[in-house]
C-alpha cells in the first residue's frame, strides 16, 4: 500500500485494489464550494448507483456533512476511478472542475484507511470530540449496503471505523467536557445542585442563546420554568414552547425567592437585577443556592451578585473562559486518539494483506502440515521400536496427503479472476479454517 | 494483639492510597477496592476491640493507645456507613487517612495499662463511650464534608478551575452529608452525655460536678446544637454550615484532647500514656 499521492503514475492496472478515498473538508474548501457539494440523499443515491456503473470502481461509499464530502472507494485502477469520482463531484456541485481540484485532497492505501479512522473518531472534525460526525458515518454506510456497493474490504474497514470510534471515545476523554457555552452553564449548574430534576428555572429576555440552554435544562428534566420577556407576547410564545409559565418583569421579584437558576439574555443597556434586590430575598430563600447565567452583553446581572453567600454569577466570558479550556483539554486528548488511530491502522493493513493469495495457501498448508504432524507423532510414540526408515515413510505419506488435498483448493483461489469474489473467498477461507488474520 | 495492629494498619495504608490513586486518576475501580480495603480492616478492628473486651471484661479505653485505636474504629464506622447512604466517594480521601493516621499514632504508644477500676463494667459505660465515640467521628466526618464544601465553593466562586473542581462532587451533595453527619454526630453525642450523666449519678451519686470535661462536653453540644437550630430555623446552609462544622470540630478535639492533657479531670485516665 502507498501513501498520499497526487502525482500520476502509468495506467498500469495494479494486481491488488486499493483503497482510494477523495474528498474535501472545512480545511480544504471554503463553506462558499462545501455548500455547493453537500449532497442530498438523493444526490448520494445517485452518485452511488452512477459509481457502480463504473468498471474501475468496485466498492463504493459516499459521506456528506456540513463539514466535508467524502467519496470512498476500493478501485484496481485508481487513477482512472480518481478522475472519474472527481468528475461526478463537479458534476453534482455544478462547479469548474480546476478550481475543485484544488480543495480536493486524495488518499491511498494506509492514509485513506487512517483518514477514515480519524473521521469516525472525530479526529478530524471542526471541533474535535464531537459525537455527531460517527452517526453520519453509519448512516452513509447504511445507504451504501442498501445500494450493495460496499464489499469485503468496505465492510471491514467501515466496522474497524466503528470499533476505533468507540475506543477513543471511551479511552480518552476527547468527548468529556461542555465546549459550548449553554452546556458548559449546565455542567456548571451540575455542580452546585447535583441533580437540575425539579430545580426552578427563570428565563430573563427571550433570546436566541437562551433557548438552546432551556433546550439542555428541559432535557436534564428541570421543574417549573417561568419566562420574563419586555414584550410579554414574545416570552408567551418561548414559554408556551417549553411548556412553562410567562410573567411580567416586574413580577421578577417576586420569583427571586422561589427559582433556582435564572438565565438572562435581555438586551438591555443597565443591570435588570441588583446586588440589593439578590440581597434582600437570601433570608427568604433560607439561603438556597441561586445560580445566575448572564450570557447578555452588556451584562444584566450584577457582578457583585457574586459575592453574596450561596448565589453564583456566570457571565459569557466566565462560560467562554471554560469552554477554552475545555477546547484544549480536548486537543490534548485527542493525541491519545491518534495513537488508537495509529494501532488500528496497522492492524487493518495486516488484515488488508492477508488477502492475497500467497500468504494464505502458505498459511493454510502451514496448518495441515502442522496438524498431521502433531498426529502423526502422537500416534508414533504409542508404538515401540519404530524404525527411522519407517517414521520417514509416515511422513512422506503425510507430505503427500497435504499435497493432494491442497490442490485443487490452492488451484481454485489462483484462479479466480474477479477482485470482488476473490477477496470474499479469501476472507472465507481465513475464517473457514481460522488462520490468523 | 501485635498481629491485630498490623493487620488493621495494613489495610488503612491500602486503602488510603487506593484513595489517593482514585483522587488523581477518577478510576471508579480504585474507590471500591479502597471501601473494600477499608471494610476489611474495619473487621480486623471489630475483632481487636471485642478480643480486649472480652479479655479484661469491659471497653478498652485505659490508656490513650486503645482510646486512639477506637477512635480509629469509630471513624471507620461511621464512614462505612454513611458511603453507603450517600455515595459521597470522595471522602474516602479523607476518612482512610485519618483512620490510619490515628492507628499509627496509637502504635507508637505504650500498651501497658494500669490497674482498671471496676466501675468501667457498667452497662452506662459502655453505653457512653460507644456513643459518643460515635458521633464524635460523625462530627469528623461532618469537618471533612465542611473542608470540601469550601474548596468546592472557592473553585466556583473564582471561577478558576483547577485540580478540584472536577474531582468534588456538587455543592449540595457535600452540603446534604454534611448535614446528615451533623445530625447523626448530635444524635449520639447527646444519647452519649445522657448516658454519662446516668453513670455519674450511679458512680459519683450526682448527675453533674462541673468537671472541665463536662463544661467543654456541653460547650461543645451547644456549639454544634446552635448550628442545627440555625439550619433548621433561619436556613443556615452552605458556606457558613461548612466552616462552623469545621469551628464545631476544633472545640470538639480540644474537649476531646485538650481538657485531658491541659486541664486534667476525672477523665484523665483514658489518655494517659
Amino acid at each position: 500500500m502507498e501513501s498520499t499521492t497526487k502525482t500520476k503514475s502509468p495506467p498500469v492496472p495494479p494486481s491488488s485494489p486499493d483503497i482510494l478515498l477523495i474528498g474535501l473538508n472545512h480545511e480544504t474548501a471554503p463553506v462558499a464550494l462545501r455548500e455547493c457539494i453537500a449532497l442530498s440523499e438523493t444526490d448520494a443515491e445517485s452518485g452511488l448507483e452512477t459509481l457502480r456503473r463504473d468498471p474501475d470502481v468496485q466498492e463504493a461509499m459516499l459521506l456528506s456533512t456540513c463539514n466535508r464530502v467524502e467519496v470512498l472507494t476500493v478501485t484496481r485502477n485508481r487513477d482512472r476511478a480518481a478522475q472519474y469520482v472527481k468528475g461526478l463531484l463537479a458534476g453534482i456541485g455544478r462547479v469548474d472542475a480546476a478550481l475543485l481540484e484544488d480543495a480536493l485532497y486524495v488518499h491511498v492505501g494506509d492514509a485513506a484507511v487512517r483518514h477514515v479512522f480519524r473521521v469516525a473518531s472525530s479526529l478530524d472534525s471542526m471541533m474535535v470530540g464531537e459525537p455527531q460526525i460517527l452517526g453520519q458515518i453509519k448512516a452513509a454506510y447504511r445507504l451504501a449496503t442498501t445500494k450493495k456497493t460496499t464489499g469485503v474490504i468496505l465492510n471491514r474497514l467501515l466496522h474497524r471505523a466503528f470499533f476505533v470510534a468507540k475506543r477513543v471515545r471511551t479511552e480518552t476523554g476527547i468527548g468529556d467536557h461542555a465546549v459550548s457555552i449553554s452546556y458548559a452553564a449546565i455542567e456548571l449548574a451540575k455542580k452546585i445542585f447535583d441533580t437540575l430534576e425539579g430545580k426552578k428555572v427563570l428565563l430573563v429576555g427571550a433570546g436566541e442563546m437562551a433557548e438552546i440552554a432551556v433546550e439542555h435544562l428541559v432535557r436534564h428534566r428541570v421543574g417549573s420554568l417561568f419566562v420574563a420577556n419586555r414584550t410579554f407576547e414574545r416570552g408567551l410564545h418561548l414559554a408556551e414552547k417549553f411548556k412553562g409559565q410567562a410573567i411580567r418583569f416586574e413580577e421578577i421579584d417576586d420569583l427571586l425567592t422561589v427559582v433556582d437558576i435564572i438565565i438572562s439574555s435581555t438586551g438591555a443597556p443597565e443591570v435588570v437585577i441588583a446586588h440589593d434586590q439578590v440581597k434582600g430575598i437570601i433570608r427568604a430563600r433560607k439561603n438556597r443556592p441561586l445560580f445566575f447565567i448572564d450570557i447578555a452583553v452588556p451584562r444584566d446581572i450584577d457582578p457583585a451578585i457574586n459575592q453574596l453567600s450561596n448565589t453564583y454569577v456566570y457571565d459569557i466570558d466566565d462560560l467562554k473562559g471554560i469552554v477554552e479550556e475545555n477546547k484544549e483539554d480536548r486537543l490534548r486528548e485527542a493525541a491519545k486518539g491518534e495513537r488508537i488511530v495509529d494501532e488500528a491502522v496497522l492492524g487493518f493493513r495486516r488484515w488488508y494483506e492477508s488477502l492475497e493469495v500467497v500468504p494464505t495457501v502458505v498459511a493454510l498448508r502451514n496448518k495441515i502440515e502442522g496438524i498431521l504432524r502433531a498426529e502423526i507423532e502422537k500416534t508414533l510414540s504409542g508404538f515401540n521400536g519404530i524404525s527411522d526408515s519407517h517414521r520417514e515413510a509416515f511422513y512422506r505419506m503425510a507430505n503427500a496427503m497435504v499435497n493432494k488435498i491442497l490442490h485443487d483448493p490452492t488451484l481454485y483461489l489462483k484462479n479466480i479472476s474477479q477482485h470482488e469474489t476473490k477477496a470474499m473467498i479469501l476472507d472465507i477461507t481465513r475464517k473457514l479454517f481460522k488462520l490468523n488474520t | 494483639m501485635e498481629h491485630f495492629i498490623a493487620a488493621i494498619i495494613g489495610f488503612y495504608l491500602l486503602s488510603t492510597a487506593c484513595y489517593l490513586a482514585y483522587l488523581f486518576f477518577q478510576k471508579d475501580l480504585l474507590h471500591r477496592i479502597g471501601y473494600l480495603l477499608l471494610f476489611f480492616g474495619f473487621l480486623c478492628h471489630c475483632a481487636m476491640i471485642l478480643w480486649t473486651f472480652i479479655q479484661i471484661g469491659h471497653m478498652p479505653v485505659r490508656n490513650l493507645f486503645e482510646t486512639l485505636s477506637l477512635a480509629a474504629w469509630a471513624v471507620s464506622a461511621v464512614f462505612l456507613a454513611i458511603r453507603y447512604r450517600f455515595k459521597l466517594k470522595v471522602l474516602g480521601v479523607f476518612v482512610a487517612p485519618l483512620a490510619l493516621a490515628l492507628m499509627l499514632v496509637a502504635s507508637q504508644l505504650p500498651r501497658y495499662a494500669g490497674e482498671s477500676k471496676g466501675i468501667f463494667s457498667s452497662f452506662w459505660f459502655v453505653f457512653h463511650v460507644i456513643c459518643v465515640f460515635i458521633g464524635d467521628a460523625a462530627f469528623a466526618l461532618a469537618c471533612g464534608a465542611g473542608t470540601l464544601y469550601l474548596l468546592q465553593e472557592r473553585t466556583i466562586k473564582r471561577k478558576a478551575r483547577g485540580f478540584f473542581f472536577s474531582r468534588l462532587p456538587s455543592l449540595e451533595r457535600l452540603d446534604a452529608t454534611g448535614y446528615a453527619c451533623i445530625v447523626v454526630g448530635f444524635t449520639f453525642l447527646t444519647a452519649g452525655l445522657i448516658g454519662g450523666f446516668i453513670y455519674a449519678k450511679a458512680v459519683w451519686g450526682r448527675f453533674w460536678s462541673w468537671d472541665p470535661k463536662e463544661v467543654w462536653s456541653a460547650i461543645t453540644w451547644l456549639v454544634y446544637a446552635a448550628l442545627l437550630h440555625e439550619r433548621l430555623a433561619v436556613g443556615w446552609r452552605g458556606r457558613r454550615a461548612a466552616i462552623l462544622s469545621i469551628i464545631g470540630f476544633a472545640v470538639l478535639l480540644f474537649t476531646f484532647f485538650g481538657v485531658n492533657f491541659f486541664l486534667k479531670g476525672h477523665h484523665g485516665v483514658f489518655t494517659r500514656l
